[in-house]
């Protein structure tokens, strides 16, 4: 099957065997090696990206569901050099260790902030709950996404994401959706 | 030019490694691919026991993409040679022969049977489904009593037994103290209980993996291991290749936790089947087939006897244990028990110590080193002992500790196990946690709670914790039967332009060695700490090392960097001398420069680099590099130490446990880097604390393991775990030059105890006096019932006194 998918503004058309997981989609033929495989019982969150703006976990979507979509990923996130408020205050707050749960903490975190601007401690581990970290004992993950509210204004996170995927998208002369 | 003064170490330093791990450029092994790379997949047994009647790959062969499909008598002669175990604990330890893959029987469900080679891992996963094995099914072992009983099935048959080895130590035979049946008639109490670690799953979050490529010179093998140095040379005795046309890179490693410190039968494997077809390839692990067969840890029973005057005065310990091995030995899976046989003593000064392990076979998943290994076992034992102890003779259990812990003016001691501690201060650490914790608050609102009869009651837990970190000294090792070193190598190399490069044996998976070895030699050499790079986990960068387990790194694999720059000082201060023309001694290095003494004449390091390189006016016969290699080979091992407490909130409805607040003071010496210090602590006590109330690997009577994926292994989440209160006190280590002491598992070891104290503390007056883990709401409301220790088997030994409770995970 024929699938068209925009990650992180780059358009991508290929041909997939229907059973292909997104996940596997991004990895194996798109070369966006930045998402990875913690479990294979949707359980870990280590795949989580943003299809059409939305978080979800890579690994139970197939490839074919994603035709036509925009999908951001960790690899997208970082503009012009500039890191995305959530990736700095992962770093600021030493909220990673061997990194591998990261990027999909990264990206859950960024969504969760879209519904809720202003998460207290609870609402961050709640939000978080899909996302298994085996290094860092989640305090200064959770330390992190509060901090990370604290430097974006209400919804500005995601909105500067579609923004700049935009921009970048129409530099390689590709229209949006 | 001079360089930064303020010094680095003791700064909380925000991670170099994070760059690349928070934008998602990092390189883990699965994300490496090769022009022509096959992908294996390995088809593993249903059964824990059976012969294997016949295999017939050729229907596999057919499948579309598949290469070849190997089974053991095909990477004959490399499947003859057993896969490696570096730790024959006692002379007549039995080892049987593991293979690659099983040839003629398999002795737990997911040993390897046959591998296939195919163009995608799909494809290669696929074509499992066409290999038709026989087997004929034997008797399952499971259960360490069942397997040392008298008319116990055999795992493996020849061995004629299913113990391993037994293992003892005695502090009156190894005069490090009195016998324990001397002490034992003095006693006014003597207490014994038996507990139990359940089997716990180390869960890195990436998978293991590895891409071996045959088309070099050399045979380069990438894997996501903590051991690439270990796994060079173990890998080369193993299939007789020759260790210097190999290469292991260990790049990015997504956690080990000890799980990654192994020689796997699949890289033995991807290493032959690489060189038989000429092509490179991948092998990446399943997360089920993680959770069954990348070892498992704990697994032990202990039987634990305490002796102790009425007063608190303790007399002796008694620790007799029994260790599940699995169905074969692991590369260091016979030490682990010994490990911990040394710290069973803690922080206390009694007179006696009694020490015994029974490892033994079952047809398990093999056990070995996990966060911690054998010490977390120890401290558990001492640490729930000392609060039954306290109950017993009415005492606060706090107050008991106090009395029996070596006290601040007493170091150096050396122990009833023979270690000599070289600093401490278990007060400082005490009050500390102590007063943020408000001790005696929670006490009076415990108090009120249970007289006021609420349904949720309170309890306060304590561990009062050390350990052995720094494993080196190899001549300890030595004398524990370990089959190589525990000295850690560095290298410094000054480029021409005054940047610095560390080469480190001790190579990283998470800790943050990069942050902190540049801190390290950033103060050494004054170098601005951007101006470092670290390189590790490539055996050709990196050509020696010990790599990274048991709190090591710093405090043997820093403090080599420490000695690689004294050397590379030491050369800088002839051509210094030789261009400034003076005499070495009148020179002083601070901050990066030499100055003579009583002038303002002064160089840089980094201008003598440049010196040295262009090489126009150096001393006669100065060889022209300011590199410089050591080996550090410490004396001792240091010993970390704190005071966790833990307060724990029991519904005594549904016996559902909710930890209120957890404060911890660690005295981990000098940090080099509070922030990386803090985070090692919350990790560990997340760790810990799901042995507490969450994690067990369970086995039902056939062998199978239950909890084989992460919707039954329960891996806590952030909605699981509570805050923590972290904090230091700082009490150097006097045996090596930075005075740290290590951290990697102390929040581990220290904080299981302290949760089940807790829980225990809040359920005594109902009788309760242990809960086995982890302690599901079920077990805790069973022992609110019943008044006693709540089994692991609950139903049919409900209620069961002790010693009546097998500890196979509910496996009988
Ligand atoms: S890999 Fe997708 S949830 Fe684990
Ligand atoms: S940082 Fe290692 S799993 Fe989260």
């Amino acid at each position: 099957m024929r699938i068209t998918v925009t990650v992180d503004g780059t358009k991508y058309s290929d041909e997939v065997e229907p059973r292909t997981l997104l996940v596997h989609h991004l990895r194996e033929r798109l070369g966006k090696v930045g998402t990875v495989v913690g479990c294979d019982t949707s359980n870990c969150g280590a795949c989580t990206v943003h299809l059409d703006g939305h978080s979800v976990k890579s690994c139970s979507v197939l490839a074919v569901q994603a035709d036509g979509c925009e999908i951001t990923t960790i690899e997208g996130l970082a503009r012009e050099g500039k890191l995305h408020p959530v990736q700095q205050a992962f770093h600021d707050n030493h909220a990673l260790q061997c990194g591998f749960c990261t990027p999909g903490m990264i990206m859950q975190s960024i969504d969760l902030l879209a519904d809720n601007p202003d998460p207290d401690e609870k609402a961050v581990r709640e939000g978080l709950e899909g996302n298994l970290c085996r290094c860092t004992g989640y305090q200064n993950i959770v330390r992190a996404v509060r901090d990370a509210a604290h430097h974006m204004r209400p919804g500005a996170g995601p909105e500067a994401e579609r923004m700049s995927s935009q921009e970048s998208a129409s530099h390689v002369g590709i229209g949006g959706e | 030019m001079t360089a930064t003064i303020e010094p680095e170490v003791g700064k909380s330093r925000r991670r170099k490694e994070d760059e690349r791990l928070i934008t998602g450029r990092t390189r883990w092994t699965d994300n490496l691919t090769l022009p022509g790379m096959l992908h294996l997949a390995v088809l593993r047994s249903p059964h824990a026991h059976a012969k294997i009647v016949s295999v017939d790959t050729s229907a596999a062969k057919d499948q579309a993409g598949v290469v070849a499909v190997y089974t053991a008598t095909d990477l004959d002669p490399a499947s003859e040679v057993g896969m490696p175990c570096a730790w024959p604990i006692t002379p007549d330890m039995k080892s049987p022969r593991r293979p690659m893959l099983a040839a003629t029987q398999v002795n737990f469900a997911g040993e390897g049977v046959a591998v296939v080679a195919a163009r995608t891992a799909a494809e290669a996963h696929d074509a499992l489904e066409y290999i038709d094995v026989e087997y004929e099914e034997l008797p399952v072992v499971l259960g360490l009593e069942t397997a040392l009983a008298e008319d116990a099935t055999l795992v493996h048959e020849e061995l004629g037994t299913n113990t391993s080895a037994v293992w003892v130590f005695d502090s009156g035979e190894a005069g490090t103290g009195a016998s324990f049946a001397e002490t034992a008639g003095d006693a006014e109490v003597t207490l014994t209980r038996r507990f139990r670690q359940q089997r716990l799953v180390p869960a890195f979050m990436e998978p293991r993996a590895c891409v071996v490529d045959p088309t070099g010179t050399q045979l380069t093998m990438w894997s996501s291991t903590q051991i690439p140095h270990i796994l060079k040379t173990m890998a080369a005795l193993t299939l007789g290749l020759p260790e210097h046309k190999v290469r292991v890179i260990a790049p990015d490693v997504g956690g080990g936790f000890g799980g990654k410190i192994a020689v796997l039968p699949e890289e033995t494997m991807a290493l032959v089947v690489a060189q038989k077809l000429g092509k490179p390839v991948k092998w990446n692990e399943t997360r089920s087939e993680s959770l069954l067969t990348a070892h498992h840890g704990r697994d032990q029973i202990q039987d634990i006897t305490i002796t102790a005057k009425r007063d608190g005065t303790v007399l002796g310990l008694k620790a007799d244990l029994k260790a599940d091995m699995g169905a074969y030995l692991g590369l260091v899976g016979p030490g682990v028990p010994i490990l911990g046989a040394f710290m069973f003593n803690a922080i206390y000064k009694f007179p006696a110590y009694h020490f015994a392990c029974t490892n033994v076979f079952t047809n398990t998943t093999l056990t070995d080193a996990y966060r911690g290994a054998g010490r977390p076992e120890a401290t558990f034992a001492i640490e729930r002992i000392m609060d039954e102890l306290a109950a017993e003779l009415g005492m606060d259990p706090l107050e008991l500790r106090e009395k029996n812990w070596i006290k601040h003016e007493e170091f150096p001691f050396t122990t009833v196990c023979g270690l000599t501690y070289d600093s401490g201060n278990y007060e400082a650490a005490t009050e500390k946690a102590k007063q943020l914790f408000d001790y005696d608050g929670l006490r009076r609102e415990q108090a009120e709670r249970r007289a006021s009869g609420d349904p949720i009651q309170l309890g306060i837990g304590i561990s009062t914790f050390t350990e052995m970190c720094g494993l080196a000294p190899s001549r300890v090792l030595g004398s524990l039967d370990y089959g190589a070193g525990g000295w850690e190598h560095a290298a410094i190399r000054v480029l021409p332009t005054g940047k610095v490069e560390v080469v480190t044996g001790a190579s990283a998976h998470g800790q943050g060695h990069e942050t902190a070895w540049s801190q390290i030699v950033a103060d050494q050499l004054g170098v601005p700490f951007e101006d470092i790079e670290i390189l590790h986990g490539d055996t050709q960068s990196s050509h020696k090392g010990m790599d990274t387990y048991g709190s090591r790194s710093l405090v043997v694999g820093g403090i080599a960097v420490v000695k690689a720059a004294e050397k590379v000082i030491a050369k800088a201060k002839t051509v210094a001398a030789h261009l400034m023309e003076c005499a070495e001694d009148d020179l002083e290095f601070t901050g990066g420069s030499f100055g003579v003494k009583g002038t303002d004449k002064a160089t840089s390091i980094q201008d003598i680099a440049f010196a040295v390189f262009s090489s126009h006016n150096l001393p006669d016969g100065f060889e022209p590099t300011l590199d410089s290699e050591a080996t550090f080979d410490p004396e001792n091992f240091s010993f970390p130490h704190g005071t966790h407490l833990c307060a724990a909130e029991v519904d005594t409805e549904t016996g559902r446990i909710t930890l209120r607040s957890y404060v911890c003071v660690d005295d981990v010496g000098v940090a080099v880097n509070p922030l990386i210090v803090e985070g090692q602590v919350h990790g560990g006590l997340a760790q810990g604390i799901a042995q507490a109330l969450f994690e067990e690997a369970v086995f039902d009577e056939s062998g199978t393991l239950t909890t084989g994926t992460f919707a039954d292994y329960l891996l806590p989440s952030a909605a699981d775990l509570p805050s923590f209160t972290t904090d230091r006190t700082e009490t150097p280590s006097t045996t090596n030059p930075l005075g740290a002491k290590g951290v990697g598992e102390a929040g581990t070891i220290a904080s299981t105890p302290a949760v089940v104290n807790a829980v225990v503390d809040a359920l005594r007056h109902f009788g309760v006096t242990d809960i086995e883990m982890p302690m599901t709401p079920m077990r805790v409301w069973h022992a609110i019932q019943h008044g006693t220790k709540a089994a692991g088997d609950i139903g049919s030994e409900a209620g069961g006194g002790l010693g009546s409770i097998d500890a196979s995970g509910g496996a009988q």
